[in-house]
């Protein structure tokens, strides 16, 4: 069986710092307003019952991608490992794949943007004219997990082969790895815990797993 | 609002903002010329020469290409949208485009019945492929039922029927086709109701409900009953003017349902907790799904 990587984040452990969502913007160099991670803040119920949750959210890495299927240019595509990727060069910028996303996960910039309007030195040599006016989203930092079949780390175990939201937890809520592997990391914490993946009814077989009660894992 | 109160309230569905005008243009304009295109068939074998309503129709679908093409953030790419057709409604509708105008220009060159029957035909795989590229996009939760699908091929057709009365204005015989006009109208209310239901049943985005109820009484009386009334008596009095007031009625109505589908009902799924964490020494909850009429059993 080849390897599907997929995430779980344990809503329990995590406390909405947002580290994950810098450490997004910090690896891929988004734009002011773009964020292909983001933490929700999530109040419900009444007083006295009253809770508070925080949701991280990105693109779910679909086994059955709804914004592969409308993409009329083969733009998104789905690697045998389950990284849903965009191609840049063949994107058109049409947005269909973004109308067809539950998760509000892409994005599309037409403009160049600037933290401070005008560009910062880091900021210059990081932009990349390729990405104006095509979608983008959420990548599982595809370069590490390539650098894992160079070097032969583990994606999850390894830091310098993990996405770079996971690394950054400072809560230890976010896992990665091969959920076909029994053995792995994440198939061992969710056979041990309940969870859920966001809007399963709309059949999209989402790659992210949301922990919310079981024993926990130190 | 602030950019970072946008991002901070996507818990919520928000109004999508991708698809503006320019989109709904294409859906407004294309499925009218592609109902056009089917009425024009429709009415091709009664001897008055229609060719100038197939030359209608193609600018309509052309107008609703062009403003697509406007919308695209890589418009001198725009050819790599034939690269799906497995499994793209776009693709496929971009497939149908130079066939129907290849087959409307042989209508209007050679006047052949077959040509305005071919025509008429990919008018209706036109229309299809439309309905079908709304539908297959599972995040708005307004576009992705199949009641969806069905109601803008309804309104696409009623629509052309309605254009062919408003070409009574020219060929006074078609005032007859106020009776098909009638018909389909009452078709495209059943569809209505119909698509409010299974919105109903499966709970829909609170702004999906807000834009919806803020046209639907006037849509149902203005763009069916007056003009099924007036198609009616058009059709059993031969008046043109009826015909015409019909026809111009189901049209205009028609276009402002696909805007207000597009661009004011159109919402985002939002997020949900189908359970909230235990968290400390605290139990789990109840699940939460802001911002909808309904919350999913759990």
């Amino acid at each position: 069986m080849s390897k599907r990587y997929a995430m779980a984040i344990d809503l329990r452990r995590c406390v909405g710092c947002q580290t994950c969502t810098a450490a997004c913007k910090s690896a891929n160099a988004t734009p002011p307003g773009v964020q292909w991670r983001r933490v929700l803040d999530i109040e419900s119920g009444e007083f006295p019952d009253v809770r508070r949750a925080f949701l991280p959210v990105a693109c779910m890495h679909c086994a059955n991608p709804p914004c592969m299927h409308v993409c009329p240019t083969t733009a998104t595509k789905q690697r045998e490992d389950g990284l849903v990727t965009i191609d840049y060069d063949l994107c058109i910028g049409c947005s269909n794949c973004i109308m067809a996303c539950p998760y509000d996960a892409r994005s599309i910039e037409h403009r160049p943007r600037y933290a401070y309007g005008e560009p910062m030195v880091s900021e210059t040599a990081r932009f990349d004219p390729g990405r104006l006016s095509v979608a983008t989203k959420c990548t599982f930092c595809k370069e590490r997990i390539e650098l894992a079949a160079v070097t032969g780390q583990t994606p999850g175990i390894d830091p310098e082969v993990t996405p770079a939201c996971v690394n950054s937890c400072i809560a230890g809520a976010m896992h990665f790895g091969d959920v076909n592997d029994p053995q792995s990391n994440i198939s061992t914490l969710l056979g041990g815990t309940e969870h859920f993946r966001m809007h399963e009814e709309l059949g999209t077989d989402p790659s992210v797993y949301y922990i919310w009660d079981g024993p926990r894992h130190e | 609002m602030s950019e970072s109160q946008q991002i901070g309230d996507r818990m919520l569905p928000r109004q999508q903002r991708n698809w503006d005008a320019r989109a709904a243009a294409n859906f407004i304009c294309g499925g009218a010329g592609g109902g056009l295109l089917l009425a024009t068939a429709l009415a091709s074998g009664r001897g008055e020469d229609l060719r100038p309503l197939v030359v209608v129709a193609l600018a309509l679908v052309g107008i609703g290409l062009f403003a697509v093409w406007l919308e695209i953030g890589r418009p001198w790419r725009a050819l790599n949208v034939y690269l799906n057709a497995a499994t793209s409604w776009m693709t496929r509708e971009a497939m149908v485009a130079p066939l129907l105008f290849a087959s409307g220009a042989a209508a209007v060159m050679f006047n052949l019945p077959a040509a305005f029957w071919v025509a008429g035909l990919l008018g209706l795989a036109y229309v299809y492929c439309q309905a079908h590229m709304l539908h297959a996009n599972k995040g708005i939760p307004a576009w992705r039922l199949a009641s969806c699908a069905g109601m803008i091929v309804a309104t696409d057709l009623a629509e052309g029927a309605g254009l062919l009365c408003a070409g009574a204005l020219v060929w006074p015989g078609l005032a007859s086709f106020g009776l098909l006009l009638a018909g389909l109208l009452a078709v495209r209310l059943l569809a209505w109701w119909r698509y409010l239901a299974s919105l109903r049943s499966t709970g829909v985005p609170l702004g999906t409900s807000k834009a919806f109820d803020a046209v639907g009484v006037r849509f149902v009386w203005l763009g069916h009953v007056v003009p099924a009334v007036l198609g009616v008596a058009a059709g059993l009095t031969g008046l043109s003017l009826l015909a015409v007031l019909a026809g111009v009625l189901a049209a205009a109505t028609g276009g402002w349902f696909k805007y207000t589908l597009v661009c004011r009902a159109a919402f985002t799924q939002g997020f949900a907790l189908p359970r909230t964490p235990s968290r400390g020494q605290g139990s789990a909850g109840r699940g939460v799904q802001p911002g909808w009429n309904s919350v999913r059993p759990q």
